[in-house]
């Protein structure tokens, strides 16, 4: 028989606590926001508990996972989550406009998501396949691995997802190291192809990047989600308005504000002080991310890290960075602040590769 | 190439990993400063602006539209009011879809296509979210049937309103005047006097008369409210509170009584009456008939209604007394008996042989008396007495027509009076430099001979006329002709109204034979008997009659023989009591033929009704049948 000790120690075997106390502390910020973005809503609250619960025990069992289970199922995951994109793509259910739902009888499922860790697995697993003899043929390889699912993810359409997993398999590719010469090539050529991608974007996408540019030519329609969410943060100043004080929060100015929205509620309450915490939050899991990936052992669990920190980076870029208007508003949440089970799920099994490729490891080494 | 293929180097790959890393660290640095360097942008930069934004975001202002004065006549008879009344009104900001909305509502309240088309001219000069009334004045019936319904109608309600009302309608019409809705041209007035803010919630504003001309005392301060708003538009709670200042009440000159008798008298004939206190110039009645009903306006009038009274050839909506101008006819003959006297032109024992006519020297024109076989011996008494027009033909031929301008303008004739009330006209009063001026002509002595007896180019309105008069009955000095006696807050504060604006210079003898004359008019002998038989006070006056259509030589005049409306218009002026005159007035009856004939018996009426306080039949009997109803 186990005693506590031995208990705690078992379960915090494969936990990285460093990194657990950075997440602890943006989903305590998390809860507290929440309950000033629903005005109060203990329902809520207790909602985004559940989520965690869920989300945190999916990271503790890939936390304790072995390196060498992730470099199985890799393969199996990428072609179920890729034959699922293709049936939501012929079969799939059209909600608000879009066609990101997949039902298989007892419940829809968006593999979109699934994607998100499935993509840089199949990736990563390509590149350590293939270590021995990397050539740029393997590079070219692995941006199709990469290409097909983006596309199908942009058709359906839903670009806040396809963005975000463009960059995490690019990320895969550039810590492969995809050549300099060939990343100019793509460069241009993705310059060269962006009037056939403007071509492919559906119109509402079109009008938010054109909203960008200018959003108070529509303030009521399009355009409103930004302005409003500038003013917010605007408003809020350097201490901000005061927890529950918000009033384009409490007035209901402020749209989506529990989810893709959330740091605009933060930032009108806190001001610049808060942000500059929040951010410092941020910061020091992306800095934990980067040690384990630079200590990261084999050619697949660097480039999972990698891709895991920098993808994380970039949720958090782009959701700030659309609440704040410097990027259109592309459905993006806010990283373990923002409201919603899905992304939390995929974030933390993200957290859970880390940790097991940080703790699996030093465990071989010791 | 195949044989080259060789195991990397393990330092080597780690090393150039780690390089890539550090780029992408470096990179991630970047991004974060750019996000740090926005935050610093919009929360301290441009914290004042987006701090504004969000105020007003959260903030409006709604106006609270004061009650407007109400107008009293000089012993508290109400003649302007307020009462409160039901509108449904539409926001249509919050209405997505206006169609379905008035279709679903017009299920439950009847709205008529004129509500509907007042309702698209409301909607195009609209101001953002502002309510505009659908239906008003909506029946206890119509208010609880569509508030049991009223969930179903986001963004329409039902509002407790003040309307005004004009009890008198037709009587006070030309008087009070009324309001209406604020078009365009009033905003953009409004704008360029500075006054918008205080018209924010108003939607009516005076049109015409005293509604127009007090307008600044009777609409009052409009109030504010700061109250919180949420997104969709509802108010939270209440900010700040500055209450809206009620608009002035007025208390008019004008005997309201005295106006309504005034007015039953005319009967069926078209024409004017003012009257005035000589003491003081108090307008105590101020008729214009055919009047019209005033309520109808208020909403704006429908095309119906708006057509009668445009098309109508009675002409309801001119103001004839004060912006009618007519020939002021024999009227004229006491003013130039004392122009005589003035000049020293003729004395008053003075006489000539009348034989029905009048000649210039070396002209076989005929100018004829209006009695064909002449006065016989008529001396400056006798002349106003019976209205001699021989006697003034060669007496405006021995003024001059200079002269005759000089002196009539001390009485005011040819100058707007200056009456609290917009619109009014000058009259004419002519002159050699007019005519040059006006026909590039010469003035011939044809034209000094009909202007004897105010035929010709002169004219007059009937407020001048009656103003004229007064400063006659008060020795010369004429008041400051008004209508508004008080205004509430400024109470028994001199009012720049009760001014002497005339001054005639009249020596007491000239004055006296004068007025004596006038009391002789209305007694037997006179041309006015009926305006003093029988009355226990003397009533000094002069008929006139000014003739619509010209006659040509030799052609006599037979009302019969001519059209209603060119028959000639009856004057009458006349004060009372003649020794202390108490009230002044000019009458005149459209197409009336003579003077004493139509016009005095109106004057009677009103001089009974001031001075005795005695109520003609008809209207006694309406009296007695209100006040039995009131027990």
């Amino acid at each position: 028989m186990m005693n506590i000790r031995q208990l705690k120690q078992r379960f915090m075997l494969h936990l990285d606590p460093v990194l657990l106390s950075g997440l602890g502390a943006l989903l305590l910020v998390s809860l507290i926001v929440l309950f000033s973005a629903t005005d109060g809503s203990w329902m809520r609250i207790l909602g985004q508990l559940v989520n965690i619960l869920v989300a945190f025990t999916a990271l503790w069992i890939v936390a304790n996972m072995p390196l060498h289970w992730l470099m199985r199922i890799a393969v199996p995951l990428y072609l179920l989550g890729l034959f699922m994109l293709i049936g939501v793509a012929l079969f799939g259910e059209i909600s608000h406009g879009a066609r990101r739902w997949l039902n298989i009888g007892v419940a829809s499922i968006q593999p979109s998501e699934l994607m998100k860790i499935a993509v840089p697995l199949m990736m990563a697993w390509y590149f350590e396949k293939n270590e021995a003899t990397l050539t740029w043929r393997n590079h070219f390889i692995a941006a199709i691995l990469l290409v097909l699912p983006v596309a199908l993810i942009l058709r359906q359409p839903d670009l806040g997802t396809s963005i975000l997993i463009a960059a995490s398999g690019f990320y895969v590719l550039f810590l492969a190291g995809l050549s300099w010469r060939l990343m100019g090539a793509l460069f241009v050529g993705a310059l060269a192809s962006a009037p056939f991608a403007w071509g492919m974007l559906h119109d509402y996408q079109r009008h938010r990047v054109m909203m960008l540019f200018d959003p108070s030519q529509d303030a009521l329609g399009k355009g409103y989600h930004t302005i409003q969410g500038m003013i917010a943060v605007g408003s809020g100043g350097f201490f901000g308005k005061g927890y529950m004080n918000g009033t384009q929060t409490h007035l209901d100015f402020l749209p989506e504000r529990s989810t893709d929205f959330i740091f605009a509620v933060f930032s009108e309450e806190f001001g610049f002080l808060g942000n500059l915490i929040l951010l410092a939050i941020y910061i020091f899991i992306i800095g934990r991310g980067f040690i384990i990936t630079a200590n990261a052992s084999t050619y697949f669990t660097r480039l999972m890290a990698g891709s895991i920190t920098l993808t994380f980076f970039t949720y958090t870029f782009v959701n700030m960075g659309m609440v704040t208007g410097i990027l259109p508003v592309v459905g993006v949440p806010l990283p373990l602040l923002s409201y919603g089970g899905t992304s939390m799920l995929t974030l933390m099994l993200g957290f859970g590769v880390l940790m097991s490729i940080h703790t699996h490891q030093r465990l071989v080494k010791t | 190439m195949m044989s080259k293929i060789e195991l990397k180097d393990h330092q080597r790959e780690i090393y150039f990993f780690r390089l890539r890393l550090f780029l992408s660290l470096g990179f991630v640095g970047l991004m974060l400063f750019i996000l740090l360097l926005r935050f610093f942008y919009l929360q301290v930069i441009r914290h004042g602006h987006f701090e504004t934004m969000a105020e007003s975001n959260r903030i409006y202002v709604v106006p609270t539209v004061p009650n407007r004065g109400v107008i009293t006549d000089r012993n508290g008879v109400v003649l302007a009011r307020n009462y409160a009344g039901y509108t449904l009104e539409i926001t249509p900001d919050k209405v997505a879809d206006m169609q379905a909305t008035i279709a679903e509502i017009g299920k439950l309240v009847e709205i008529k296509p004129k509500d509907l088309r007042r309702f698209k001219k409301l909607m195009s000069e609209r101001r953002s979210l502002q309510t505009l009334p659908i239906r008003t004045r909506l029946s206890d019936d119509e208010v609880a049937r569509f508030a049991s319904q009223r969930y179903r109608f986001p963004g329409v309600e039902i509002k407790a309103r003040l309307f005004r009302e004009y009890p008198l309608t037709d009587v006070t019409s030309h008087l009070l005047g009324y309001i209406g809705r604020i078009n365009q041209q009033e905003i953009t007035q409004l704008e360029n006097d500075d006054n918008a803010n205080n018209y924010l919630g108003s939607e009516y504003i005076g049109k015409t008369g005293i509604e127009q001309f007090y307008e600044d005392d009777l609409h009052g301060v409009t109030g504010f409210e700061q109250v919180e708003v949420d997104a969709g538009g509802r108010a939270v709670r209440m900010l700040s509170h500055t209450p809206p200042q009620s608009g002035k009440n007025l208390t008019l000159t004008l005997d309201a009584k005295l106006q309504e008798i005034a007015v039953q008298a005319f009967g069926d004939y078209r024409g004017a009456l003012v009257a005035i206190d000589p003491s003081n110039g108090e307008v105590l009645a101020f008729v214009s008939k055919p009047g019209y009903d005033p309520n109808l306006f208020i909403d704006g009038i429908d095309t119906e209604n708006w057509e009668a009274l445009n098309n109508s050839p009675d002409v309801p909506l001119n103001n004839r007394a004060l912006r009618g101008q007519y020939p002021m006819g024999s009227t004229i003959k006491p003013f130039m008996a004392l122009a005589a006297l003035h000049y020293k032109s003729r004395s008053p024992s003075y006489s000539i042989s009348d034989p029905g006519y009048y000649k210039l020297a070396g002209s076989s024109h005929q100018y004829r008396d209006w009695k064909a076989d002449g006065h016989g011996r008529v001396d400056m008494f006798k002349s106003v007495q019976v209205s001699c027009d021989t006697y003034y033909y060669g007496l405006a031929t021995e003024l001059g027509i200079d002269r005759m301008h000089d002196f009539l303008e001390l009485f005011g004739f040819g100058k707007k009076t200056g009456l609290d009330m917009e619109g009014e006209v000058s009259g004419l009063l002519p002159s050699t430099a007019w005519k040059m001026k006006r026909y590039n002509q010469i003035w011939y002595p044809g034209d000094t001979v009909s202007a004897g007896i105010g035929q010709g180019y002169h004219l007059i309105t009937p407020l001048q006329l009656a103003f004229a008069t007064a400063t006659l009955a008060n020795d010369g000095v004429g008041f400051q002709p008004h209508l508004v006696k008080d205004v509430q807050g400024k109470e028994g504060e001199p009012r720049p109204a009760t001014q002497a604006i005339l001054n005639v210079k009249i020596p007491a003898d000239d004055l006296a034979l004068v007025k004596r004359a006038m009391v002789a008019v209305t007694q037997p002998g006179g041309t006015a008997v009926a305006a003093n038989y029988g009355a226990p006070y003397s009533v000094a006056g002069k008929t006139g009659t000014a003739q619509v259509i010209g006659m040509k030589q030799g052609e006599k005049y037979d009302a019969s023989k001519v059209s209603e409306y060119n028959r000639d218009h009856a004057w009458f002026i006349a004060y009372a009591p003649a020794d202390k005159p108490r009230i002044a007035m000019a009458v005149l009856a459209e197409n009336g033929g003579h003077g004493g004939g139509t016009a005095a018996p109106i004057a009677r009426k009103v001089l009974d009704y001031y001075l005795l306080g005695k109520v003609p039949t008809p209207l006694k009997k309406a009296d007695e049948k209100a006040a039995a109803q009131s027990d």
